[in-house]
C-alpha cells in the first residue's frame, strides 16, 4: 500500500471532490470540501485495507490572501496497521466558516475542534460543546488570525531597506 | 422481610404501591484549579453522588501562553525555548523534536554522533519523566518514601543536563543541525555511573517496594481502565495507549535520530488500568537504560554537528578571527536566514505520547503556522469518562497515572 494506491482509490470514490494531490516530504496531502469531509473520513476509517483508524491531529490555518478560501482545517490521519499517514485539507471562505464536526467519527476531535474554534473562529456544526477551551470565555476575537500581528517591540529601529528587503 | 417493602426501581414501586424514594441528590465539587493532589492547574467540576463521581466537567487553559502565536514571530532557533516549556518533565525530547522538524524542512543531514547523543539525552529525559509519574503515583496513594528515594536519580539526570547545556529544567538543549557541545568526559562518566550503578539499583528497589505491594496493588488494579479501541478513539498515544494493549511507538514505527540502530522492546499492558500504566512506565525505564547503554557503547566518532553554516552557529573563537564565521553568526543571531517554504509534520515519542510538530513555512525566517500536537491535551479529554463511577481518591490516582503535564496541556 503506497500513496499512489490511496490517491487512486480516493479519486475513484470521490472524483473531483478530492483534488490537489501532492506529497510534501512523502506525506500524501489532498484537499476536499466540507460537504464531503465527514464521509471521506468515515470511508478512510472503515476502509478494509487502508484502515486510517487514528486521528492524529486536527488544526486550523488562516491564509488571508487566499481569496474565498481564507481558512483551512487540516486533518492528519494515521493508519496504525499500515503505518501510513495522510493529510487532508478543507478550505473555507471567511464569510461562511462552517464545517461539519468530526466528533461523530472520532471523539478525540472534540477538543481539537474546540481549539481550532478558539484560535480561528472556525465553526464546527453539530459539535456537542463548541466553546473556547484555552482562552478566557469572554474573549471577543480569535487570536491566531493573521490580522492580530505580534508586535516586535525590540525592533522598531529596523528599516527593511537597510537589510536588503 | 423489610427490604422487600423498599422499592428498588419504578416497576417495584408500582407493584408494591409505595412511593418512589428519590435518593439521588447530587453534590457539586470543585476539584482544583489549585489542588495539591492534581500536580498542576487542572479544574474538574465534579458531580458527585455521595462519594461516587457521576460526571465531570474540565476547565483547562490556566497556563496557556499562546506558544503557537509567539512562534509565528520568532526565528526558528528561538522556538526551542518555547518547546522547553511544554512538557517540562522531559524538555530535551521536545527540543530535539523541534530541531528534527526544522532539519527535515531544511534538508540537513545530522552526523551519526549527534544523533546518538540526542538519543542518549532523549532517553534520559524519558527516564526522568517516568520517574516523576510513577513515584508521584506512589505519593498519591500514600507511599512517600519511594518518591524520595528515586528523586535522587532524577537529580543525577538533571546534573547530566547541566553538563550538556547548562540548564536543568528548561534545557534548550541542542541546536538545529546537531548538539551545541559534545559529550564531555564528565558527562560520560556521569551517564555511566547513572545507568550502570545507581539507577538500576534504585529502580529495582523501587519496583520491589511497589510492584507486588499488596496495599498499592489493591489500590490501583482495575482503577480507570480503558480498552484499546476506546483509547484509539480518544487519540491516546505513548505509555497510556500501550497500557491498553496497543503497541504503537513512534520510535519503532517511524524511526528518527537512528532509533533503528538500537535493540529494545515495547512493553504493553492488557487492561489499560492504572496498574498497567504504572507497569508499562516501569518497564520503559529499563528499556531506556538498555538504549542508553547501546548508544554509549557504540557511540560513533566524528563531528557532533552538521556542517551547515547557514543554520548552525559557528564556534565563538572563529567569530572573532574569521570573517565568514562573523557574517554567519550575525545573520543567524539576528534571524536573517530564510527557511525554504514547505509543510512538515514530524512526530517524536515524547514522555507521554506522540509529540507532533506541524510546521507550515512560507519561506520566511519564522514559521507561517506552527501547531504542536500535544499528547496530554488530546488524551486528557477522556478523563471524565475514565473516572465515571469511581470515588475521588481513585480519580486522583487516575489523573496521576495519566501523567497530564499542565504546560503541555495548555501550551
Amino acid at each position: 500500500m503506497n500513496n499512489q494506491q490511496i490517491a487512486e482509490d480516493i479519486v475513484i470514490k470521490f472524483g473531483e471532490n478530492a483534488h490537489s494531490f501532492e506529497e510534501p516530504w512523502g506525506l500524501l496531502t489532498f484537499t476536499t470540501n466540507r460537504q464531503h469531509i465527514i464521509s471521506l473520513l468515515e470511508y478512510l476509517k472503515q476502509h478494509e485495507t487502508f484502515r486510517f483508524n487514528f486521528l492524529t491531529d486536527l488544526t486550523g490555518i488562516h491564509l488571508p490572501d487566499n481569496q474565498g478560501a481564507e481558512f483551512g482545517v487540516i486533518y492528519h490521519l494515521h493508519s496504525l496497521e499500515n503505518n501510513v499517514r495522510i493529510r487532508i485539507k478543507v478550505f473555507l471562505s471567511k464569510d461562511d466558516i462552517h464545517i461539519p464536526t468530526a466528533t461523530t467519527v472520532w471523539p478525540t476531535a472534540n477538543w481539537m475542534e474546540r481549539e481550532s474554534y478558539d484560535f480561528f473562529g472556525i465553526l464546527f456544526d453539530a459539535h456537542p460543546n463548541l466553546i473556547r477551551i484555552l482562552n478566557i470565555e469572554d474573549m471577543d476575537y480569535f487570536p491566531l488570525r493573521k490580522e492580530y500581528a505580534l508586535e516586535d517591540a525590540t525592533r522598531e529601529d529596523k528599516i527593511d531597506a537597510l537589510f536588503g528587503r | 422481610m423489610e427490604d422487600i417493602l423498599i422499592p428498588k426501581n419504578t416497576s417495584d414501586a408500582l407493584a408494591l404501591n409505595r412511593p418512589i424514594i428519590e435518593d439521588t441528590e447530587y453534590t457539586t465539587l470543585n476539584l482544583g484549579p489549585t489542588h495539591p493532589a492534581t500536580h498542576g492547574i487542572f479544574q474538574n467540576i465534579l458531580k458527585m453522588d455521595g462519594e461516587k463521581i457521576v460526571s465531570g466537567e474540565q476547565t483547562i487553559g490556566y497556563i496557556h501562553r499562546a506558544f503557537e502565536k509567539i512562534a509565528e514571530r520568532r526565528p526558528f532557533y528561538q522556538i526551542t525555548t518555547l518547546t522547553d516549556r511544554m512538557n517540562y518533565c522531559s524538555s530535551p525530547i521536545n527540543n530535539m523534536g523541534w530541531h528534527m522538524t526544522v532539519e527535515k524542512l531544511l534538508g540537513v543531514k545530522v552526523p551519526k554522533r549527534a544523533e546518538y547523543i540526542r538519543v542518549i539525552m532523549m532517553e534520559l529525559a524519558r527516564i526522568s519523566d517516568h520517574i516523576i509519574c510513577n513515584s508521584i503515583l506512589g505519593v498519591d496513594t500514600g507511599a512517600y518514601s519511594g518518591f524520595l528515594y528515586v528523586f535522587q536519580e532524577r537529580e543525577k539526570i538533571y546534573e547530566i543536563y547541566e553538563e550538556m547545556c547548562g540548564a536543568r529544567l528548561t534545557t534548550n538543549m541542542g541546536r538545529i543541525g546537531g548538539m551545541e557541545r559534545d559529550l564531555s568526559p564528565t558527562a560520560i562518566a556521569k551517564i555511566k555511573d547513572l545507568i550502570y550503578n545507581s539507577l538500576p539499583k534504585a529502580w529495582a528497589e523501587f519496583e520491589k517496594l511497589f510492584n507486588r505491594n499488596r496495599i498499592f496493588v489493591d489500590r490501583i488494579v482495575n482503577v480507570g481502565p480503558i480498552t484499546g479501541e476506546r483509547a484509539l478513539e480518544y487519540g491516546f498515544t505513548g505509555p497510556n495507549l500501550r497500557a491498553a494493549g496497543v503497541d504503537y511507538d513512534v520510535r519503532v514505527m517511524e524511526p528518527y535520530s537512528s532509533y533503528q540502530d538500537f535493540e529494545f522492546d515495547i512493553p504493553v499492558g492488557h487492561n489499560g488500568d492504572t496498574y498497567d500504566r504504572f507497569m508499562v512506565r516501569n518497564q520503559e525505564i529499563w528499556e531506556s537504560i538498555k538504549i542508553i547503554r547501546q548508544a554509549l557503547e557504540n557511540l560513533p566518532e566524528g563531528p557532533f554537528y552538521a556542517n551547515e553554516n547557514h543554520y548552525y552557529l559557528p564556534p565563538k573563537h572563529d567569530v572573532y578571527k574569521n570573517m565568514e564565521a562573523l557574517i554567519y553568526h550575525f545573520k543567524i543571531v539576528m534571524g536573517e536566514i530564510d527557511a525554504p517554504a514547505g509543510e512538515i509534520y514530524h512526530a517524536v515519542e515524547g514522555g507521554n505520547g506522540e509529540l507532533g510538530f506541524y510546521l507550515v513555512s512560507d519561506g520566511g525566517r519564522a514559521p507561517y503556522r506552527l501547531h504542536f500536537r500535544r499528547p496530554s491535551f488530546i488524551y486528557y479529554q477522556a478523563y471524565p469518562e475514565m473516572c465515571k463511577g469511581v470515588s475521588i481518591s481513585d480519580a486522583i490516582v487516575i489523573l496521576s497515572s495519566l501523567n497530564v503535564i499542565a504546560g503541555e496541556l495548555d501550551a
